[in-house]
């Protein structure tokens, strides 16, 4: 069973795709470029569509999404936390 | 799906564009026009007016758009004929003609010196003649090519990014080489991947044409914002769908031009595309207001992937909705009509939804309703540039 998709081996985080992932959870993500399978501990609760990152963050990183910059982090990430507007802001505007 | 020798049944009209759908339609040129065109729509069974809220006292490049996307609307192939109706007959006089060009039946009324009562009784004489003489219209087979197809996202979530636009974009990708006419808009929802779309520019003309469009929407956002746009770009429903940042959300919306497709050509709001191909159209990325322009450029299918479930149709557009988030497809079913969900669970290939959304399409495009147009969505939203004088 998948729990989150990875668009590209180089991202920093995978999107959740099922309903009710827990803090704690393992989770089993599928790269979606390449095919390959990746195995996460969940660290937050993550709804889905959420994000959880899949490599260590530290605040003020480039965070990669598609292979491409989706924004800096204002916070440190760790593996498996749920990534989003309280750790990820815009680069632009 | 082979494409090579696909078709589908459309309606051959006077100008030789295919639609495939037959509306005669009740065109109020401007809002004072809005109660004659709904009681002739009222009165005439099978005729649609399309009630909005401008065209009084704007002026310039505004208004030029304005009777831009009015006369387009009329011309659109989905459209047999059309009555349309003004508080002043010159203008009426003015988007009729235009219209007209295409061949397709037309009359105009102007309810100065008229009235409400006098005018929706000569309009519903003409409008009943129009529509018993549309009724009687029939499908004929056509080539692929004669499709024009657009696609625009809405309320999207990161599912959209992962499942439901790379769905349109392989769909893109398989219909590219048949020589027919597509495209794509949303310019602020570009930003943070222009970069993507200017390096899939055919020529650098066409890239140029981009660039501007891109920086001219740019200045706009840049002159206009008050903290930033965070409040509104991405939406509240983005962010409850898990999308954190412009960027992240664009490069989810460039998914929708596939992976093969070349931008052809630029086309600014009042522009219709020359040829077949990928054309990039200047346009808001508010749902409607983007859709109300690809009808008045002359599309006649509409592909709208959707993430957190966007429940827009348009009136003489069918709005082919796909979705990729299970939650939505289960809560939301009746406004979808592809669910592309198996996607994420590693049931279903690309290329199989890809397939699932052209078989949909075929389909709407020989008749059957979509779940916008059966649901009653007919969203039609002009996009104004500035305040009226």
């Amino acid at each position: 069973m998948i729990h989150f998709v990875v668009h590209d081996e180089n991202d920093s985080v995978g999107v959740v795709v099922v309903e009710g992932v827990k803090s704690g959870d393992q989770l089993t993500g599928w790269i979606m470029d390449q095919d390959k399978d990746l195995a996460v501990q969940a660290k937050s609760d993550i709804p889905i569509g959420h994000k959880l990152a899949i490599r260590p963050l530290k605040g003020g990183d480039t965070v990669i999404k598609y292979g491409v910059d989706i924004g800096k982090t204002i916070a440190p990430i760790a593996v498996g936390e749920h990534t989003h507007v309280q750790n990820l802001r815009t680069k632009r505007w | 799906m082979d494409l090579k020798n696909s078709s589908f049944w459309g309606f051959k009209r006077e100008n030789g564009r295919i639609g495939v759908r037959n509306h005669v339609l009740i065109l109020p040129v401007d809002d004072l026009s809005n109660a004659a065109a709904e009681a002739v729509a009222n009165n005439i069974k099978g005729t649609l007016a399309i009630p909005h809220p401008y065209g009084r006292l704007q002026f310039g490049a505004d208004l030029e758009l304005h009777f831009h996307t009015l006369i387009g609307t009329g011309c659109n192939p989905n459209v047999a004929a059309v009555v349309v109706i003004c508080i002043e007959d010159q203008w009426a006089k003015k988007v009729a003609d235009a219209i007209a060009a295409t061949g397709k039946p037309v009359a105009y009324f102007g309810i100065e010196q008229h009235g409400d009562h006098d005018t929706i009784m000569r309009a519903s004489k003409k409008a009943k003649e129009f529509v018993q003489w549309a009724s009687e219209l029939r499908r004929e087979e056509r080539p692929l090519k004669d499709l024009w197809v657009s696609t625009k996202c809405g309320e999207s979530d990161t599912t959209s990014g992962c499942g439901a636009n790379p769905t349109v974009g392989n769909a893109f990708d398989k219909m590219y080489d048949h020589g027919v006419t597509m495209c794509f808009g949303e310019t602020t929802e570009l930003t943070g991947g222009e970069h993507l779309v200017a390096a899939r520019c055919r020529t650098p003309e066409v890239r140029k044409k981009f660039q501007f469009m891109f920086d001219r929407y740019q200045a706009v956002v840049e002159a206009h914002k008050t903290s930033d746009l965070r409040d509104s770009q991405p939406t509240k429903g983005n962010i409850a769908g898990g999308l954190t940042t412009i960027e992240e959300k664009a490069l989810g919306n460039i998914q929708k031009i596939g992976r093969k497709c070349l931008v052809d050509g630029v086309l600014d709001k009042h522009e219709v595309p020359t040829g077949p191909g990928l054309w990039f159209l200047d346009s808001s990325s508010a749902a409607a207001e983007m859709v109300t322009l690809c009808g008045a450029a002359g599309y006649t299918v509409h592909f709208f992937p959707t993430g957190q479930g966007n429940v827009i149709g348009n009136p003489i557009l069918p709005v082919i909705k796909l979705c990729a988030n299970p939650r939505t497809v289960r809560t939301m079913s009746e406004h979808i009509d592809v669910d592309v969900s198996g996607l994420l669970r590693k049931e279903m290939s690309p290329d199989q939804a890809g397939d699932a959304l052209l078989e949909s399409m075929f389909r709407t495009a020989n008749g059957r309703l979509t779940a916008a147009e059966a649901l009653g969505h007919r969203e039609f939203v002009l996009t104004r540039l500035y305040e009226s004088a």
